[in-house]
């Protein structure tokens, strides 16, 4: 059970150089990966553009309260990266002016920043269709001050979207922490409570899987099937949909794969899955990644990475549609993570 | 180099065996992809049927591709094991059944 983050254990691979230096020269012993271009040059997928703005997701710090074992942010309490208010001023100025339909707020525990609130009540008023945070749940119980975030997110509509590993204590508490599990269905009843997830109700809560493991997730319908009987049947907790999302092979997941000595066959298992069907799908082509400072990635691992957008914008202060509008997409090795099988994004499979 | 009879990289070889005979490896994996889909069982319950049959018959590379799609599927270990113990008491009831004809066979041939 990993206690702190990649950057607080002063970790090689809290360097994204470094990572990206295992993704593209591999350790494999008998011969090399396809790269990631190649393989969708095969289907002229590359280069792989962007097309009109639909979500803008937000990262608004790398705190929380929880240190999971595959955290792709590599978040935890010792992480003090936060927006400031000021950022948020510079996305709220963006959000009135596109017509991006979702906004999507993410960290670490989002809740942690002590702006959060002010942010969520102001970006309300600029008119989000969808209006998503993602919540691992147990902040909801993590300290008093969080207590009410159940009538908070009711107050605004926000969709909640929140991790869950697995129905099962044991499964739960190995990825994210001793004690994680019962905090977590605690939450989902006080969201059920307040009308969260219920069959009828417009105030979505939808759960998130990874696999706690060197597996790719298993079909999404399938898997949402048995969360919904399991957790209905032991705990009475009611939700939408379940989002099943590939680890991908970054930051505390590649180093979890490497000290397991399962990099080289994961890797393997996301080329043998990949789907060109995918590639036309993946998240990157319609979101915008912001991170905690304002810089503008394709996705919130190619922020993790540190490879920014391939255009003149770089940051949200100088957001420009006409720039961005069919920048080419940039990719490298793990980009296979979200083209394996049905594919993956921050709201499921793709295809 | 270390020389065995198993090496788990075959497993990733399995559709090879198409290449000698195209057409009946074709029937076979088509006859095994029908087979583990979702049926009057689900393509979960199938899944654990399939682990408990590849210990049975002691296959490593049926034991480490049904384990992982167990996983995948997100069988917990200990519904796993419950199904290897469904076939390890399949295997020895098996093989004590067939004291049946052991007695016989003393009964007839014992004074």
């Amino acid at each position: 059970m990993v206690t702190k983050s990649l950057h607080k254990r002063e970790s090689d691979l809290a360097n994204s150089n470094r990572q990206l230096e295992i993704l593209s020269n591999g350790i494999f012993q008998d011969g090399e990966l396809p790269t990631f271009k190649n393989k969708i040059s095969e289907s002229n997928q590359f280069p792989l553009k962007a097309k009109k703005l639909e979500i803008l997701q937000i990262n608004v710090g790398y705190m929380c309260n929880q240190v999971c074992e595959h955290c792709h942010v590599d978040a935890g309490p010792d992480r003090k990266e936060i927006m400031t208010r000021d950022t948020m001023q510079q996305c709220l100025a963006v959000i009135k002016k596109t017509e991006a339909h979702t906004l999507d707020l993410t960290g670490g525990a989002p809740e942690m920043n002590p702006d959060f609130r002010w942010f969520v009540e102001e970006a309300a008023k600029a008119g989000i269709k969808d209006f998503i945070v993602r919540s691992n749940l147990t902040i909801i119980r993590a300290n008093k001050k969080y207590y009410d975030l159940p009538e908070f997110f009711k107050k605004h509509n926000i969709h909640v979207v929140s991790s869950m590993p697995h129905w099962t204590r044991g499964k739960t508490d190995k990825q994210r922490g001793d004690g994680v599990f019962d905090k977590s269905i605690k939450a989902l009843q006080e969201l059920n409570a307040v009308g969260y997830g219920m069959p009828e109700s417009n105030l979505r809560l939808d759960l998130v899987y990874n696999p706690s493991g060197a597996f790719l997730p298993g079909d999404q319908a399938s898997m949402e099937k048995d969360f919904k009987k399991a957790l209905k049947a032991d705990f009475d907790i009611e939700f939408h949909n379940l989002f099943a999302i590939t680890n991908l092979p970054i930051s505390r997941f590649l180093d979890y794969l490497i000290a397991s000595e399962n990099y080289e066959d994961y890797m393997y298992s996301l080329v043998e899955a990949y789907n060109p069907t995918a590639v036309a799908k993946v998240m990157c082509t319609n979101t915008l990644s912001i991170s905690w400072d304002g810089c503008l990635f394709d996705c919130d691992f190619n922020q993790m990475l540190e490879l920014p957008v391939n255009s003149k914008a770089k940051h949200i202060s100088e957001y420009n549609e006409a720039l961005l509008e069919g920048r080419n997409i940039v990719i490298s090795q793990h980009c296979y993570g979200c083209t394996a099988g049905a594919g993956s994004s921050c709201q499921g499979v793709v295809a | 180099m270390q020389k065995t009879y198993y090496d788990p990289a075959d497993l990733k070889k399995f559709g090879k065996i198409s290449e000698w005979n195209q057409e009946l490896g074709d029937a076979f994996f088509e006859y095994y992809g029908k087979v583990f889909e979702d049926g009057a069982l689900t393509a979960r319950e199938k899944s654990l049927i399939a682990l408990a049959v590849s210990h049975t018959e002691q296959c490593p590379y049926c034991i480490d591709a049904y384990t992982k799609d167990g996983l995948q599927r997100g069988i917990t270990k200990e519904e796993m094991m419950e199904a290897l113990h469904v076939g390890a008491a399949i295997k020895s009831g098996a093989t004590l059944v067939h004291g049946v004809q052991m007695m016989n066979k003393v009964n007839k041939l014992d004074m």
